[in-house]
């Protein structure tokens, strides 16, 4: 029996997210686990920050080291897609902001269509970024052909992994507002969910200038 | 699941076979679990060592081949290092004792506490799974021979990225509970030291390991990619990656150490009946060790090439470190003076860490001078200073552990004189051990090395005969925990702390109500205690 709900739990994801507590197997009231849940949150976005520290610590590094090669680099990079991508990101941004502000006033339809709009950028976000990569491996570019372009592949890579994992989230908890899970009593996995989503936006907005205006 | 059943039954009664434990988010058997775990992973790296020893025991090929001495160093420091003991005390002791010492019915989020102990399940079989082409790089992974060699290594450093997820999590699940439920009156300045140590430790799990994450993430992309950055022919630089591993690897050294250190904590005023000496100074000089241990990674990289003035800023803040360690020490040492000494077991192990870990901290004192150090890197000095730490201060410290709270988390009690006995051989064995390796690195010998010159031969010898009293030691030690003498009181020992003032084994929801803490955990022999 609970090896079928262990595979379930496997097969849906949802169940496996960490922070998300149900309510009726915790031992401590709603208010303590919701404050928790949001320190968990951000303390689990200092990780993020530390993870992303290594590959900005590398850029700095290699960037004292060949001045010349990452103007080079930066040159080859498409700025309006750039831009674009940026102007997407910070704008899902929002959405997830509002969504998180309609949940306390109980506006659940107001939330799903913010999540959809969030989930639809993240998606132009990441067909522009496989534009940008096949571009330049029809050019005979990769993460090998010097340092500058393995920063740049590392760095929006794990930053893409991170949009990925970003659209999961939001994706779950889209589909948990079908199902009336939120309210405005019930809204910690929108707020934390929210606040990751932040986090991607936030990355790649120092992403942005120090590959594509360097 | 709240309703009043769950009193009457422990923990350990709470449900049998496997699906019960390993599907339970109650948190002392998840520490239970974790200590198992850990258990058999020690043994295993430990059979590894002994191989290496043996191997020593002539110079030249005694037993294994060059490349199989390789990877039986690799696997012992990966094993040791990633599944022993950085999940080590804190895992095991800190889930099972955090909310009891708290009066918390669990740790905050206790699925999550579930997920990480499966991701470190999964890990561990990802870590060993690389055996089928097993890794010869040691434990550090340096690069350029990491990006070179035909082994396993994108295998291994997974293994050890997944790890690092358990460990973060783990460390924000003890950092969130430690600030959200603490029972009534439990101020920060009545937190048992145990949990001042495990919250040391958990930030410095929540502030590294995602460092040692993206370095080993990147490594495997130089493998897989191609990607240059630790790859001195693509413009890369072999000791930026040095630099990224210690940065985490450095603290994680106080990851293993700070929980031992406040199991010593407990163990002693318990055992010397007197309230302990200079409280916020220990509790304080976690934290303080914690946020040294980040500043000191360059230590490792003295002979590196680094830049000289790095070098001495890296030296002076490592010096720095043994001050909190110091004030430690000193305050355990105050703490037993003229008081009621009762040598249990458990007190004895406690004792053997003071003295080891003293032996082991001032060796590495010889190695943060730089002119020493010049000499010593890579030497069996440094073999010898880790294992005094590791051995000497871990270990014992998590032996400490296991004897204390052997009646809280089995409801048993074990054959002290046997244990003793068990306790003695393992003392000896591990000087005899290891104390030849600090003599052995001063004459220049290098770790990590195959062959010996003839004139090394007397002293390896002897360091491989003490791994003999050590695994005499260890192997009865294991049969007198696993022959309990009898069932065990609620206090056997007369602590004060709260996981001591439930029935042993606690109950599944371990309080009742929620209790009041009105007084100072450690007030042994004193009018507090006479009214408890």
């Amino acid at each position: 029996m609970q090896l079928m709900k262990f595979i379930k739990s496997l097969a849906y994801p949802s169940e496996m997210l960490p922070p998300i507590i149900e309510e009726e197997e915790s031992h401590f009231d709603p208010e303590t686990v919701h404050s928790s849940a949001k320190m968990g949150m951000w303390l689990f976005l200092a990780t993020e920050l530390l993870l992303f520290g290594g590959l900005f610590a590398a850029y700095a590094i290699f960037r004292a080291k060949y001045p010349v090669m990452f103007l080079e680099g930066s040159d080859s990079l498409d700025v309006v897609l750039g831009s674009v991508n940026t102007v997407i990101l910070i704008f899902s941004s929002w959405t997830v902001a509002i969504a998180v502000q309609a949940i306390q006033e109980n506006k659940i339809k107001l939330v799903q269509v913010m999540i959809w709009i969030t989930l639809i950028c993240a998606t132009i976000f990441a067909i522009n970024k496989y534009f940008e990569y096949t571009y330049k491996f029809s050019k005979g570019i990769g993460p090998g052909t010097d340092i500058f372009y393995s920063i740049y592949f590392a760095s929006t890579g794990v930053h893409m992994l991170h949009v990925f994992i970003g659209m999961i989230v939001l994706g779950i908890i889209l589909k948990k507002t079908y199902q009336g899970r939120y309210s405005k009593d019930n809204f910690t996995a929108i707020e934390i969910g929210g606040l990751y989503w932040h986090l991607v936006d936030l990355v790649w907005i120092y992403l942005f200038p120090l590959l594509y205006l360097a | 699941m709240t309703d009043h059943h769950d009193f009457d039954k422990n923990y350990l009664e709470n449900g049998k076979g496997f699906k019960s434990w390993f599907f339970s988010v109650d948190h002392k058997r998840l520490g239970v679990m974790y200590l198992w775990a850990i258990g058999v992973f020690f043994v295993l790296a430990a059979i590894a060592s002994f191989l290496i020893r043996f191997e020593h025991l002539s110079p030249g090929q005694t037993i294994v081949s060059a490349q199989t001495y390789n990877v039986l160093f690799t696997l012992h420091g990966a094993v040791m290092v990633f599944l022993f003991i950085v999940p080590g005390v804190a895992a095991s002791f800190g889930n099972f004792l955090i909310p009891l010492m708290i009066g918390a019915r669990d740790v905050i989020f206790p699925k999550l506490n579930l997920y990480s102990f499966w991701v470190y399940c999964a890990g561990s079989i990802i870590l060993l799974g690389s055996l089928l082409a097993p890794v010869d790089t040691g434990w550090t992974f340096y690069t350029p021979y990491s990006i070179d060699t035909g082994t396993n290594v994108i295998m291994v450093t997974f293994g050890v990225f997944v790890l690092g997820f358990s460990s973060i999590l783990t460390g924000i699940n003890f950092i969130v509970t430690m600030h959200k439920l603490r029972a009534p009156g439990l101020t920060w300045d009545r937190l048992p030291l145990f949990c001042w140590a495990a919250y040391a430790t958990s930030l410095l799990q929540v502030l590294a390991t995602p460092v040692v994450g993206i370095t080993l993430l990147l490594l495997i992309g130089e493998r897989y990619f191609g990607l240059g950055f630790f790859d001195p022919a693509k413009g890369g630089d072999p000791v930026l990656f040095q630099h990224f591993f210690w940065f985490y690897s450095h603290p994680a050294v106080y990851i293993m150490i700070l929980p031992a250190m406040g199991i010593i904590s407990e163990v002693l005023p318990v055992f010397s009946r007197k309230p302990i000496f200079g409280y916020k100074a220990i509790a304080y000089s976690s934290l303080a060790i914690a946020l040294i241990s980040f500043l000191v990674w360059g230590h490792h990289m003295f002979t590196s090439g680094q830049s000289k003035l790095i070098n001495i800023i890296f030296s002076v803040i490592t010096f720095a470190v043994a001050v909190p360690t110091a004030i430690k020490v000193f305050n355990w040492l105050w703490t037993m003076y003229k008081g009621s000494i009762e040598l249990s077991t458990a007190m004895l192990y406690s004792l053997a860490f003071i003295f080891l870990f003293t032996i082991g901290g001032l060796t590495g004192l010889f190695l943060g001078a730089l002119a020493a150090d010049v000499h010593l890197h890579d030497t069996y000095f440094v073999v010898a200073h880790m294992h005094y730490v590791m051995i000497g201060g871990t270990v014992f410290g998590l032996f400490s552990a296991i004897h204390f709270w052997y009646p809280k988390m089995w409801g048993k009690m074990f054959d002290e004189f046997k244990a003793k006995i068990a306790f003695v051989l393992i003392f000896i064995g591990f000087n005899v051990v290891f104390f030849p390796q600090f003599i052995l690195g001063t004459q220049g010998m290098p770790r990590r090395y195959f062959n010996y010159s003839p004139e090394f031969a007397f002293l390896h010898q002897l360091s491989t005969y003490g791994t003999w009293i050590l695994g005499v030691g260890f192997i009865l030690m294991l049969y007198v925990l696993c022959r309990p003498t009898g069932p065990a009181s609620a206090n056997p020992y007369n602590s004060l702390s709260l996981e001591w003032q439930m029935p042993s084994p606690p109950p599944t929801l371990n309080f009742k109500e929620i209790p009041t803490v009105n007084d100072s955990t450690y007030a042994y022999g004193t009018k507090i205690e006479q009214e408890a």
